[in-house]
């Protein structure tokens, strides 16, 4: 086992190579550049090119691109254009809070799709599980940033249970239950579709499993029903899905870029939306290369726990 | 297990109500940002929203006068200026202390510009600077004695007063900026109403009472700056009274918060001015004629009351009325009349050519670019113009427009918000602004005598002959039509009920020192 996540860890360096080196094209292709973008209506050619050259961008991209790698085999990201601190500070700082907000959203997600997933498929063409599979669908619909926007005003604005925005209170807080007081709205916010997503994958993974042979022997041989679902049944549906809460996890993440920017919440995904929109190359490469290592990182584990719990597959 | 469940549910419900319903403390100032701020060093940024931060933590040698664009004594008690018009010499006031304690003296002066515009400085590397150039006409600054400094200019040049009470000009402690270095804009220290005490990323900047300020010590405790980037998101934070005040509403909003009482809604007409810039070197509106019939074509009370829901006035000219001093109130905004555009037209011989129309997104300013944008279409189509738009992002549409509009476009959207009434016109509609010459001037509009009295403007020092020369160029540049004067934006902030004194500057700057909450 070790060997095989030593393997899938080495294989993953050149993809974070490769996307270093595409995020880059990808900022220097897009118009319009970083000096420009300080120094908006000022942007005589004059002081665009005064201003790069303080911000070394006036050398060759091939030339950029490998400072930064020699810089980052070092340890040192940069220094970010747009905020004027150390890139890797404010990575780890944004990703943190990504972290707790994206992993709270994924552990919800997951209870509540697995288990909506299980009750609907057993009581299969029943009300209940119309009404699940009802609610699953206008889940999956739902656009996440419009849905953060309700909850703000239904319980910020007008029950006043919740904060509407931040990570903790402006004054006062800073404690555990002040970050979970904040962390309610985004978080079920976040976790509505892919809760949707996985209720939908356990419910026909559950469906399939139900119909095999070996359930049919195990409710022959007089098991009780709960014990038939829960140990039989739901392990072997949950091999399947296992993967697909892996992939979530990286929706989650993408998704935390809308509910960041509406919740205020300062993880990473509101850092790169700024850090594009005022070109602040450095910062988006170090930014997405987290993210991306983290989703790296988030399939890994998933495959690690399907390979645990699915012997066939050791 | 029910029962449990209800218990749990019914205290979880009770510690967070309590938690919710506490409102902003007393003598704390809770202020709704639209961004983080990208430094706390008055020299490194651009950004209005930095700004507001910024006047009240630091002073500059001259500020602008309460609720105008002039300029008073500030940490410079008085000044002379030399009859050429090239020295500047300031009295600095004494006994004012940096928030480290240093003194605040001609050497610091000295040290605050030199790290700006000397690029042999030890701390220049510090920067970059990029605004430093509102100060590119000064040679040399002299600390004559221990408080008199004196600024030597390369030529005359009018706007350096209002340049220095722009935040650029706001002085910083020296001995701060040796002690952190490229890291001074995250441990600001300067002479200003409110020390800096915390930043904390993304969520918020404290800054709390200088009991020692020179002016009066102010009547709040602190002020909490927090960044909200989501407009409805920060909206949501005032109605629920986790803010005090709160800037930039979006127009729709307004109405929401002017029906409650709870609430006090502060406008403010500021130097902003919103045009479109026309091509006048190749395409129809190289005909003056054509260009005036847009100017008559255009509903700006439509725009200004239907659109931006009176979050604006109609521009009668290149020049706000909020520079009071240089302002032409005889000039009235070009009537709505599609008649007399039609008749224009023809005039002209204008034969339908299809026109592009540059629309941007979004950007510094531009209030509601692309509403604005189809109504503009709309009028001129009404008139038998055949308009073209293309939109661009802010940052994409800054790379189109600025080097020019010539072979690509016929108009453009664009607005400018400045601090002297130099600042636009110098850079946007002199012949010797033209794009390749490093203004700003893409349309390509030239008329002699508006060159030749906006470089006579720069280098009178008294004001009232200054004023003149202004009117002047604004009357030429009228008839001219080289743009379509649209709109001159008022600058809006909502705040609590609780909050005493507030009130916005034509400078658009946050002046808090005399904000009261008890």
């Amino acid at each position: 086992m070790a060997g095989y996540i030593l393997k899938r860890l080495i294989a993953a360096i050149p993809v974070l190579f490769g996307l270093t080196i595409i995020v880059f094209l990808i900022m220097a292709m897009i118009p319009g550049d970083t000096a420009t973008a300080i120094l908006g209506s000022y942007a005589t050619p004059e002081n665009v090119e005064k201003l790069n050259r303080d911000l070394g961008l006036d050398k060759s991209l091939p030339q950029q691109y490998f400072i930064w790698l020699g810089n980052l085999l070092q340890g040192d990201m940069g220094r970010s254009y747009s905020l004027n601190r150390p890139v890797l500070d404010e990575v780890v700082e944004r990703f943190s809070a990504t972290m707790i907000l994206a992993g709270t959203s994924l552990v919800l997600c997951s209870i509540f799709g697995l288990l909506a997933g299980v009750v609907s498929a057993v009581r299969q063409f029943g009300w209940t599980d119309k009404i699940i599979t009802f609610l699953v669908l206008i889940g999956i619909s739902t656009p996440s940033f419009w849905l953060g926007l309700l909850l703000i005003l239904a319980f910020a604005v007008k029950l006043q249970l919740f904060p509407a925005s931040g990570m903790f209170a402006i004054y006062g807080g800073g404690d555990l239950p002040d970050l979970i007081h904040h962390l309610v709205l985004p978080a079920l916010t976040l976790s509505v579709v892919a809760t949707g997503v996985i209720a939908r994958l356990t419910r026909t993974s559950m469906l399939e499993v139900l119909r095999q042979d070996y359930i049919r022997t195990a409710r022959a041989k007089g098991l009780a029903e709960r014990k038939v679902i829960a140990k039989h049944a739901f392990k072997a549906a949950l091999v399947n899905v296992i993967p697909v809460i892996g992939i979530q996890a990286g929706f989650v993440m993408g998704g935390a870029v809308y509910i960041e920017t509406v919740f205020q919440w300062p993880g990473i995904g509101s850092m790169l939306v700024t850090a594009i929109s005022t070109r602040d190359l450095l910062l988006v490469q170090g930014g997405v290369l987290f993210v991306a290592a983290a989703y790296v990182l988030f399939n890994l584990a998933a495959d690690v726990v399907q390979t645990m719990l699915d012997p066939r597959l050791r | 297990m029910k029962r449990l469940l209800a218990a749990v549910i019914a205290s979880v419900w009770m510690t967070f109500s309590f938690q919710a319903a506490a409102q902003t403390p007393p003598n704390v100032l809770v202020v709704g940002q639209i961004a983080e701020p990208k430094s706390l060093d008055p020299h490194a940024v651009t950004a209005v929203n930095d700004f507001r931060i910024l006047v009240n933590i630091y002073d500059g040698l001259v500020r602008y006068k309460d609720g105008t664009l002039e300029v008073e004594p500030s940490l410079a008690e008085s000044w002379e200026i030399s009859e050429d018009g090239k020295t500047y010499t300031f009295k600095l006031r004494d006994g004012v202390t940096f928030h480290d304690g240093t003194p605040f003296n001609a050497e610091a002066v000295k040290f605050n510009f030199d790290r700006m515009l000397d690029e042999n400085h030890p701390f220049h590397d510090t920067g970059p600077f990029p605004l430093s150039f509102f100060f590119s006409a000064v040679d040399e600054v002299t600390a004559v004695d221990e408080s008199t400094v004196e600024f030597k200019l390369t030529e005359p040049y009018a706007p350096f007063l209002s340049n220095l009470a722009y935040p650029t000009g706001l002085i910083v402690s020296p001995e701060a900026v040796k002690q952190h270095g490229k890291d001074f804009g995250r441990n600001p220290v300067g002479t200003g109403a409110y020390k800096f005490e915390g930043w904390e990323a993304n969520a918020k900047v404290v800054v709390s009472r200088n009991e020692a300020y020179w002016d009066g010590a102010a009547p709040l405790e602190a002020v909490i700056f927090r960044p909200i980037t989501d407009a409805n998101t920060r909206i949501a934070e005032m109605l629920s009274g986790g803010l005090d005040v709160m800037v930039e509403v979006p127009p729709d909003s307004l109405q929401q918060f002017r029906g409650d009482d709870r609430f006090v809604v502060q406008e403010q007409a500021g130097p902003h001015v919103w045009f479109l810039i026309l091509n006048t070197k190749d395409g129809p509106f190289a005909n003056k004629a054509v260009r005036q019939a847009a100017n008559y074509a255009i509903n700006k009370t439509a725009l200004v009351e239907n659109i931006l829901q009176g979050t604006a006035e109609v521009a009668s000219g290149p020049t706000p009325p909020a520079f009071a001093w240089a302002y032409n109130e005889s000039l009235e905004p070009y009537a709505y009349d599609p008649e007399k555009a039609k008749a224009l037209l023809k005039e002209a011989g204008y034969n339908g050519e299809e026109v592009t129309f540059y629309v941007t997104e979004g950007g510094s300013g531009m209030l509601d670019p692309v509403a604005m944008g189809t109504a503009i279409q709309a009028d001129l189509q009404a008139v038998g113009m055949k308009v073209k738009i293309e939109t661009y992002e802010w940052n994409t549409f800054l790379g189109k427009v600025n080097p020019g509009l010539e072979g690509k476009a016929d108009m453009a959207e664009m607005a400018w918000m400045t601090n002297d009434p130099d600042t636009l016109p110098f850079l946007a509609l002199r012949s010797e602004a033209f794009p390749d010459k490093g203004g700003f001037n893409s349309g390509y509009y030239a008329n002699e005598k508006v060159d030749e009295l906006l470089n006579k403007a720069r280098q009178v020092t008294d004001q009232a002959e200054r004023a003149k020369l202004y009117k002047q160029m604004q009357e030429i540049v009228y008839e001219d039509a080289p743009w379509v004067f649209v709109a001159n934006w008022k600058q809006n902030a909502v705040t609590s009920s609780r909050v005493e004194n507030f009130k916005l500057q034509p400078s658009f700057f946050l002046m808090l020192q005399k904000v009261a909450k008890p």
